[in-house]
């Protein structure tokens, strides 16, 4: 009998972690993402994990590096200005290719912004936020259940891929209630990181097999000798400025994501088969997106509905075998066009892209898209 | 530097009546009791945090000086910016008046995520005053710990339950860190004793150079206290040596207060509801020990910086 249970979606993200198999939490206070934090504060020293609030959000990313090289699964939580903070973190977190999953329950911006408000402002910031060349995979709910299915699944990626998986959240689907059924995870379901399999004194820390270009994580504790650091390294983790020893490593970095990208790319579609308009919306938004789609069929217009449940790695292959089709593609987005930047560079001019941007602070209507559906119908 | 209150009771605060903090709110009592008796022309630096964004509430704005908001990180930066440009503007003649800058932040933006900032303000000697309202928690974003947070505290990110009685860890010394930066003046005080607030930021304000001053003021939707009792709790955390008020002036320690009876830590916890789970079994009865034994160790510590041998009636 799966457990039924009526949540917001920052608790769905907190209970989904846990049945990942999260073990730390380290964050810091910041609104609309408290919650997961404060869940976590109560949660996790009931299943022997530790949870620490740190003295800033700084110091939350560092927190998280730490405590997944020493073993634990971790997680932590935060909003625009905390995102901000984290990014040089997250960086070390990608060079030294540790597993971290980082929500960001997504307010307006920039800065202080809106606290207690609705936006989409983070995309290209999750994408490109912290400095130098990253694959990145970033994963955007749009329902409660999502919420939880999709903390499980970000771990599974951090653990498998090897480095930080991001979920973008937003302030409304953090505060919407709804039901989520927990499914049964069996450990089948779980990943863990590949742990060495040869003895310590054959031990080479970045040494990747080419079959996956993965190197395979030891434990501060397990006898591996691992030097951790941000610096560019070779195989032995230690700095270099050998050209074929940093090419090697910034390569492998790039394609241990790329070249799993139909694995990991995951989007969802309504009414593509015939459609002639496309509304491509994320998060939120992709909620009021396909009322609106809903709404023009039912008066005969041809609509469809593309939700990308990954926004990295964008779909845009999948974006571009649809747009050979479809007329007009609309990109509803809270922010002042971000995404549509993607889609139009995914279409490659075969379909009209029309943004449709939206930044006081509120979520779509249904009947704001309608119009925009009716006007390029 | 004695003042009387009286000179004082026509003249104008800088934020006036109107704003949207809670009733009995500690920290616009802080800055009317503490900007009450500066007589000089102010700019004000807000770190982010309740009497921020309580007091700016669009269109309005509660502030009848000229008054910036940094982030939550960087009061202490941002003022060293305002101040550094003042002097730049003073020396060329742009500027004639005698301009004073003082800070406002939360133990949030103070203790934790805004220490390196402030660190870097005292150090390089910039003629300004930090006023932390310490209110002992992040009560804009709904109660967490902060490194403020007394021990056995129950807060929403270090809950008291059946197994952990609220927080386990000791608050920080943040007066006594601000002290070792060896700046001329540094200030512990409450809203216990009104003149002891006004004379504490005037003297900070008119002393050149940088100053802290630390002020314990309640919050009185966390704290689970009567709104009536702003006054009387801060009171009560004077007396029973929780919160002792002193200054240091050009590194001379000295008690401002000597209490005369000594009162259990009790008086002070017992009215607030953060508290409640110590008045309960044995785990709270520990605590209470706890919180006693920390008062007597760091009153004998204060005694030593100070000087003193005081020690209150039994």
């Amino acid at each position: 009998m799966p457990e039924v249970a009526f949540w917001q979606g920052n608790e769905a993200i907190a209970y989904g972690a846990l049945a990942a198999g999260c073990r730390f939490f380290g964050g810091y206070p910041i609104t609309p993402s408290s919650e997961i934090a404060e869940i976590m504060a109560e949660e996790l020293p009931k299943v022997n994990g530790r949870f620490i609030q740190m003295e800033d959000e700084i110091a939350g990313m560092a927190a998280v590096i730490g405590a997944s090289i020493a073993g634990l699964k971790s997680l932590t939580a935060t909003s625009g200005p905390g995102f901000s903070l984290k990014q040089e973190n997250l960086g070390l977190a990608y060079m030294a290719e540790i597993p971290v999953v980082l929500v960001d329950v997504m307010r307006g911006g920039p800065s202080t912004g809106l606290p207690t408000k609705i936006a989409q402002q983070d995309v290209m910031q999750a994408r490109w936020g912290t400095h130098g060349d990253h694959g990145t995979i970033c994963y955007s709910p749009a329902s409660v259940q999502e919420c939880y299915d999709i903390t499980v699944k970000a771990f599974n990626a951090a653990e498998r891929y090897r480095q930080p998986v991001l979920i973008l959240s937003d302030e409304v689907l953090g505060h919407m209630r709804e039901k989520v059924v927990m499914k049964k995870l069996d450990p089948t379901q779980l990943v863990n990181r590949k742990r060495p399999n040869v003895v310590p004194e054959k031990f080479i820390p970045y040494l990747a097999d080419p079959k996956d270009d993965l190197p395979c994580m030891a434990s501060f504790g397990d006898g591996y000798r691992w030097h951790v650091t941000g610096l560019t390294h070779n195989d032995w983790g230690f700095p270099t400025n050998n050209p074929e020893e940093i090419e090697k490593k910034m390569k492998r970095l790039m394609r241990k994501i790329d070249r799993f990208r139909d694995d990991i790319v995951e989007y969802e579609t309504a009414f593509t088969d015939d459609a002639e308009i496309l509304v491509l919306a994320y998060g939120s938004v992709a909620r009021s997106s396909l009322s609106a789609v809903n709404e023009a069929r039912s008066r005969g217009i041809k609509a469809g509905f593309f939700r990308p449940v990954t926004l990295w790695p964008f779909p845009d292959k999948e974006v571009e075998k649809l747009a050979r089709k479809i007329k007009t593609i609309i990109v509803p987005e809270l922010n002042c066009g971000q995404m549509v930047l993607e889609v139009e560079r995914a279409v490659h001019g075969r379909s009209k892209v029309v943004a449709q941007s939206l930044v006081d602070g509120e979520l779509f209507k249904p009947d704001q898209i309608f119009k925009v559906i009716e006007e390029v119908a | 530097m004695a003042i009387r209150v009286k000179d004082y009771t026509n003249k104008q605060s800088p934020l006036s009546p109107g704003h949207r903090l809670c009733p009995g709110c500690g920290a616009p009592t802080a800055v009317h009791q503490g900007l009450m008796a500066v007589d000089s022309p102010l700019v004000v630096v807000n770190a982010t945090g309740c009497l921020e964004v309580s007091t700016t509430v669009y269109p309005f704005s509660a502030w009848r000086v000229p008054w910036i908001h940094t982030a939550f990180e960087n009061a202490g930066a941002g003022v060293s910016g305002v101040e550094a440009a003042y002097v730049a503007l003073k020396k060329r003649g742009k500027i004639s008046e005698d301009i004073k800058f003082v800070t406002f932040g939360g133990d949030g933006g103070t203790y934790d995520i805004g220490l390196q900032s402030l660190s870097g303000a005292l150090e390089r000697g910039h003629d300004f005053t930090y006023i932390c309202y310490n209110n002992q928690g992040y009560m804009n974003t709904g109660a967490q710990r902060s490194s403020a947070t007394p021990r056995g505290t129950n807060a929403t990110t270090s809950p008291a339950g059946s197994v952990v009685p609220g927080k386990l860890q000791k608050a920080k010394d943040l007066t006594a860190i601000a002290a070792a930066h060896n700046i001329p003046y540094v200030a512990q005080t409450s809203l216990y004793n009104m003149t002891d607030v006004a004379e504490k930021v005037k003297r900070a304000v008119e002393t050149p150079g940088p100053a802290f001053v630390n002020i314990l003021v309640p919050c009185v939707l966390f704290w689970g206290i009567d709104p009536a009792l702003q006054q009387d709790i801060c009171k009560q955390a004077v007396e029973t040596r929780f919160w002792p008020v002193y200054e240091v002036v050009n590194g001379e320690w000295k008690l401002t207060y000597k209490p005369r009876k000594r009162v259990p830590v009790e008086e002070f916890l017992k009215p607030q509801g953060r508290y409640r789970h110590l008045f309960k079994g044995e785990e709270g009865a520990k605590m209470l020990q706890q919180a006693q034994a920390d008062i007597e160790n760091d009153w004998v510590k204060l005694l030593q910086r100070c000087g003193e041998t005081w020690t209150p009636e039994e």
